[in-house]
C-alpha cells in the first residue's frame, strides 16, 4: 500500500540492551552538571551562613543594651541610639510618602494603563529610575533639596530622594500584587453592576493586601539599608545626643524635626570607615553592621510570615 | 532510495471497521512477535491509585489504541512505557513493563536509552523554538551525530516519513518550527521522533488539538508507519481508534476513581462484539 | 404601564454616565501618581545633564581633555587636568570582571532553582537570595575590608607569575600590596549582582514552556543536554537581559566598591592594583569640593557619564526583549 514510503524496510538486527548506557560522555556530563548546579545552591547557603556567623561573632561583646541605647562616641565604645533613631525616622518618613504613591501608581498600572504613549512613557521612566545608580539619585537630591530649596542636609530631603529611588520598586511590587488577583473576581464584581473604582476598592484591593504588605516590607528593607542616596541629602556626621522631649519641629536639635541633618546607620558605617580613627572603630562598625543585618533579616522573614498568615486568613475566610 | 511521494488529499470517511478475514490475515502477516508486555502495572500518585493492575501485550508493528473516558488512566499508563512518569514528583509504578522481554522499570535501566527506543508524541504539538532542520536534527545531534551529510539525509528521510518534506523542503533552515500550522507542527514532532530511530512510538491524543483535515493526515501517516514501528495511541475519539488501530484496549474508572483495563482485543471485535457490558455502553455512547 | 417601563429601561441603558463617573477622580489621581515617575526622571536627567556640561560650558574644558588619562583636579598642585579616562576604564573593567565571575554562578543558580532543585531546596535557597538582596552595600563593603582585603594581602603579597619550562615566563604581575584592589572590587560586586542576575534569568527559564522540556527528555536526551541545547538558547534573551541589569547595578554601585578598591586614580594595568571607579571618585570627592568649582563640575560630568550608561542599558534591555518578541 505504501511501497514508496521510506518507512518500510526496517533492518531487524539484534536488539540492544536497555542497560547499555546511551552515550557515556553525555551521561557523565549530566551527572557533572547536576553536581555543579547543586554546588551553586549550596555555595549561596554557605556564603549566607558564613556572613551571618561572621557578624554574630563580631557583634558578640559589642552589641548590648547600652550599645543600642547609648550616645555615640569616638573615644569609648559608644552607642548608636541617635543613629538608629534617624534610620527609623527616615524609614517612616519615606514610607509615608512612597507607599501611598507607589500603591496608587501600581493600581493605575495594573487596572487602568492602556496600550498608549502615556503607559509606555511611565514604563520607560520606571525602568530608567530603577537603573539609575543610587549615588546619582543622591546627587539629584543634593542639587534639588540641599542647594535649590536651601534645606541644607535634611531628613526630609533624604526621604524624598529615597522615595524617588524606591518608587519604581514599590509600584512594581504593588502592580504584581494586584495582577495576581484573578480576573474572574473583577468580572464577577463588574457583572453585578459595580463601577470599576468600586470593584477595585472593594474586591481587588482587599484580595491584594497580602501581596501589598509583602511589597511594603521588602521596600522598607531596601530603604533601611540604603546609604549612597543619603550621603549628600540627609548628611554625614555623628549626632551627639538627642533630647527626645524637644518637640520644636523648627529646631535643628529636635530629633522630631524633618529639617535637620540625619545620619542613618548605613551612612554612619561608611563615615566611620572613611574617616573614623577612634580606638573602637572596628567594634562600632561590626556592631552597627550586625544590627543592620538583624533588621534586614527581620524585615525579610517578617514579610514572608505576614504574607503567609494573611493569605491563609483570606483564603480560609 | 528516498523518493518524493505525493500524498493524496485525505478524505473524511465514515466509521469503518475492518472485520474481514483479509484484514485479519494482513495483521497476522505483519506482526509476529510481542513488542511490549505489561504485568499487573499499577501507578500511584502518592497514596492515590491512578491505574490498577493492567496486564496486556502489544504486538510488534501494530497499532494499539487505548480508549476510555477521561480519568481512566490511559495517558498515565502510556507514560510508563518510556518512564515519563519518573518526571512527576510523587508518582510511582508497580509491576513489570517489558520491552522485548526486558523490564524497563528496573533501576539500572538507562531511561535515556529507553526513551530513544520508545519515542513519544504529545497532545499539543511542541516544536522547539528553532529551525525545522534543527528540530529534526535535535535528537541525533544529542547522540553525537554531527556529520553534515548524514544529518541532511536523516532529516530528509524523517520529514518524508512524516509526510512533511514537500511542504517544508524549501525553507528547512530558515523557517522556525513555531511558524508552521498546528497539523504541520504535529507532523514535525513525529519527524523529530522518527529521526532518533525509535522502535515504539507513543502518541498521547496526537490529533485532539488539530482540525479534521490535519487529523486525517496524521491517521494516514500512522497507518503507513505501522509497517515499521509499533505504535500505541491514546485517543478520546472512537472513530479514530476504529480507523487506525489493529487492537483496542478499553479502560474505565473504578469506584475509587482508579483506572483499570476492562477488555482488550482486535479492534474489529471490540467495536462490533465487545465481551463486556461496560465497553458496549461506552462505544454506543451510553457512557462518558 | 408596561410600555412605559420598557421605554424607561431603554433610556436608562443609553443614559450618559453622571458627571462624577465621567470625571473619574480615582483614575486621575492614580494616573498622576504613576506619571510622577516621568517627572522625576525628566527632572533628574535635566539637572544632572545641566550640571554635567558645566565642565565644558563654564570651565572651558575640552572633550579631548576629559578623555585623557591624568586626573589632576587640584589647582594647588599645579596645572589642572580633568582626565576621566582612568575612572571610565576602571568602571568598565571592574564591572566586566565582576560579571565574568558572577554570570556563570548566577545562571547556574537560576538553573538549579528552576530545573534541578526539589521543592524543599528551593524553599531554602530562594529566601536566602532575598536576604542577599537586602544586605546593605556598606555591609558588603565592610565585609570586603575585614575578610577579603586582608586575605588577598596575605595570600598573594608576592608578585604573581607563571613560567613554563621551555616557553619561559608567560605572564607576571605585582602582588597585592594592601589588598585594596580591582579584584577586591570585582569580587564584592560579583556577590552583590548575583541575586539580580539569578532572579531575572530564573524568570526567563520559568517562561520556557514545560512541554519543550518534556519533548526533549522524551527524545532520550539527558537533562543537561536539554538545558544546554534547548533551554539556554530558548531563554537567551532573558539571560542577556539579566546580565545587562547586573552590569547596570555593578557599574552604579558606589559605597561597597569605594570601600575596597583602594581609590587610586590611575589607568588599570593589573588586577592586583588599586583603582578608582566613577562612583567611588564621586563618593570620595563630592563632599570635599566647593560647589561650582571645576573640580566639582568634573564630578558632575562623571555622574552624567553614569547616567548615560544606565539609560543606554535600559534601551539595550528593550532592544533585546523586542527581538525576543519578534522571533
Amino acid at each position: 500500500m505504501t511501497a514508496s514510503n521510506p518507512a518500510v524496510g526496517r533492518p531487524a538486527g539484534p536488539k540492544p540492551s536497555l542497560r547499555r548506557r546511551g552515550s557515556r560522555g553525555s551521561i557523565l556530563a549530566d551527572h557533572a552538571a547536576t553536581v555543579a548546579l547543586w554546588g551553586t545552591g549550596v555555595l549561596v547557603l554557605v556564603i549566607l551562613g558564613a556572613i551571618i556567623l561572621h557578624f554574630a561573632l563580631a557583634a558578640w561583646g559589642v552589641v548590648s543594651p547600652s550599645f543600642i541605647l547609648g550616645d555615640p562616641s569616638r573615644t569609648t565604645l559608644g552607642g548608636v541610639l541617635p543613629i538608629l533613631w534617624n534610620s527609623i525616622y527616615i524609614l517612616v518618613l519615606t514610607m509615608l510618602i512612597a507607599v501611598p504613591l507607589g500603591i496608587l501608581a501600581g493600581i493605575y498600572m495594573s487596572e487602568y494603563a492602556g496600550d498608549n504613549i502615556a503607559t509606555t512613557a511611565i514604563r520607560f521612566a520606571e525602568e530608567s529610575i530603577s537603573s539609575v545608580p543610587s549615588i546619582v539619585v543622591g546627587l539629584f537630591g543634593l542639587i534639588l533639596f540641599v542647594d535649590d530649596f536651601h534645606w541644607g542636609f535634611s531628613a526630609l530631603g533624604g526621604s524624598l530622594a529615597l522615595t524617588f529611588f524606591n518608587l519604581p520598586l514599590m509600584t512594581r511590587l504593588a502592580e504584581q500584587a494586584l495582577r495576581a488577583v484573578p480576573q474572574e473576581e473583577r468580572s464577577a464584581s463588574l457583572a453585578l453592576g459595580a463601577t470599576k473604582w468600586q470593584t477595585i476598592r472593594h474586591v481587588v484591593l482587599p484580595l491584594a493586601i497580602p501581596g501589598l504588605i509583602t511589597g511594603v516590607i521588602l521596600t522598607a528593607g531596601r530603604v533601611f539599608g540604603e546609604a549612597a542616596v543619603l550621603l549628600f541629602t540627609s548628611g554625614v556626621g555623628t549626632p551627639q545626643h538627642y533630647n527626645f522631649l524637644n518637640f520644636d519641629l523648627t529646631s535643628v536639635a529636635s530629633p522630631w524635626s524633618p529639617f535637620r541633618p540625619a545620619t542613618t546607620l548605613s551612612v554612619y558605617i561608611w563615615n566611620l570607615n572613611s574617616e573614623g580613627l577612634g580606638a573602637f572603630k572596628t567594634q562600632i562598625i561590626d556592631g552597627s553592621a550586625a544590627i543592620l543585618i538583624a533588621i534586614v533579616l527581620i524585615f525579610n522573614l517578617g514579610a514572608r510570615f505576614i504574607g503567609r498568615v494573611l493569605t491563609r486568613r483570606l483564603t480560609a475566610a | 532510495m528516498p523518493t518524493t511521494v505525493a500524498y493524496p488529499e485525505p478524505v473524511l470517511r465514515p466509521i469503518e471497521v475492518t472485520t474481514s478475514q483479509a484484514g485479519a490475515d494482513e495483521f497476522a502477516a505483519r506482526t509476529q512477535d510481542v513488542k511490549i508486555s505489561t504485568d499487573r502495572v499499577s501507578i500511584l500518585y502518592g497514596e492515590k491509585v491512578a491505574v490498577r493492575d493492567v496486564s496486556l501485550t502489544i504486538q510488534e508493528r501494530s497499532i494499539m489504541a487505548l480508549i476510555g473516558p477521561s480519568g481512566s488512566g490511559k495517558s498515565t499508563f502510556l507514560r510508563c512505557f518510556n518512564r515519563m512518569n519518573d518526571l512527576i514528583p510523587g508518582a510511582s509504578v508497580k509491576g513489570e513493563v517489558c520491552l522485548d522481554g526486558e523490564n524497563v522499570m528496573e533501576t539500572d535501566v538507562s531511561v535515556v536509552e529507553l526513551r530513544r527506543r520508545v519515542g513519544m508524541v504529545f497532545q499539543r504539538p511542541n516544536p522547539f523554538p528553532m529551525s525545522i532542520f534543527e528540530n529534526v536534527a535535535y535528537g541525533p545531534r544529542r547522540r553525537g551525530q554531527n556529520d553534515r551529510r548524514k544529518l541532511d539525509e536523516l532529516v530528509e528521510t524523517s520529514l518524508k516519513r512524516a509526510a512533511l518534506w514537500d511542504e517544508v523542503k524549501d525553507d528547512l533552515r530558515r523557517k522556525s518550527g513555531l511558524a508552521l500550522s498546528g497539523g504541520q507542527q504535529q507532523r514535525l514532532c513525529i519527524a523529530r521522533v522518527l529521526a532518533t530511530d525509535p522502535e515504539v512510538i507513543l502518541m498521547d491524543e496526537p490529533a485532539s488539538a488539530l482540525d479534521p483535515v490535519s487529523t486525517l493526515r496524521i491517521e494516514e501517516l500512522m497507518r503507513e508507519l505501522r509497517e515499521a514501528y509499533t505504535i500505541v495511541i491514546v485517543t478520546h475519539n472512537m472513530q479514530q481508534a476504529a480507523r487506525v488501530s489493529d487492537v483496542t484496549a478499553f479502560f474505565t474508572m473504578a469506584e475509587d476513581r482508579a483506572g483499570y483495563l476492562v477488555e482488550v482485543g482486535p479492534t474489529g471485535r471490540i467495536f462490533t462484539r465487545p465481551n463486556e457490558r461496560l465497553t458496549e455502553d461506552y462505544i454506543s455512547g451510553r457512557f462518558g | 404601564m408596561a410600555q412605559m417601563a420598557t421605554a424607561d429601561r431603554l433610556t436608562g441603558l443609553r443614559a450618559r454616565p453622571g458627571l462624577l463617573e465621567r470625571i473619574d477622580v480615582p483614575r486621575r489621581v492614580m494616573f498622576v501618581a504613576a506619571a510622577s515617575m516621568i517627572a522625576i526622571v525628566a527632572l533628574l536627567m535635566g539637572f544632572i545633564a545641566w550640571q554635567g556640561i558645566q565642565l565644558f560650558v563654564k570651565d572651558g574644558v575640552s572633550v579631548g581633555q576629559i578623555l585623557s588619562t591624568t586626573w589632576q583636579p587640584d589647582p594647588e598642585n599645579g596645572a589642572t587636568n580633568y582626565g576621566l579616562l582612568p575612572f571610565i576604564t576602571a568602571t568598565v573593567l571592574v564591572t566586566a570582571v565582576a560579571l565574568l565571575i558572577s554570570t556563570p554562578l548566577s545562571v547556574g543558580l537560576a538553573l538549579f532553582l528552576s530545573e534541578v532543585a526539589p521543592q524543599w531546596a528551593r524553599a531554602i535557597v530562594q529566601p536566602a537570595l532575598e536576604i542577599f538582596v537586602g544586605i546593605p552595600s556598606v555591609v558588603w563593603g565592610w565585609l570586603g575590608i575585614t575578610t577579603l582585603v586582608p586575605f588577598l594581602a596575605h595570600t598573594f603579597h608576592d608578585p604573581i607569575s607563571l613560567s613554563l619550562p621551555i616557553v619561559g615566563q608567560v605572564f607576571s604581575m605585582p602582588g597585592f600590596f594592601f589588598g585594596y584592589s580591582w579584584l577586591a572590587g570585582s569580587l564584592v560586586l560579583s556577590i552583590m549582582v548575583l541575586p539580580t542576575i539569578t532572579s531575572v534569568s530564573y524568570d526567563a527559564f520559568r517562561a520556557v514552556p514545560q512541554e519543550l522540556r518534556t519533548g526533549s527528555l522524551a527524545l532520550g536526551t539527558t537533562r543537561w543536554q536539554m538545558i544546554r541545547h534547548l533551554l539556554l538558547p530558548a531563554a537567551l534573551s532573558g539571560v542577556l537581559t539579566a546580565v545587562v541589569l547586573g552590569m547596570t547595578r555593578a557599574a552604579g554601585e558606589a559605597l561597597a566598591v569605594q570601600m575596597v578598591i583602594g581609590n587610586a586614580p590611575i589607568m588599570p594595568e593589573a588586577i592586583t592594583q588599586p583603582l578608582t571607579t566613577l562612583t567611588s571618585q564621586i563618593t570620595l570627592d563630592m563632599g570635599n569640593t566647593t560647589f561650582g568649582s571645576p573640580w566639582q563640575d568634573a564630578l558632575w560630568t562623571m555622574s552624567l557619564v553614569l547616567l548615560i550608561i544606565s539609560v543606554t542599558s535600559v534601551v539595550l534591555v528593550r532592544v533585546i526583549n523586542k527581538r525576543r518578541l519578534g522571533a
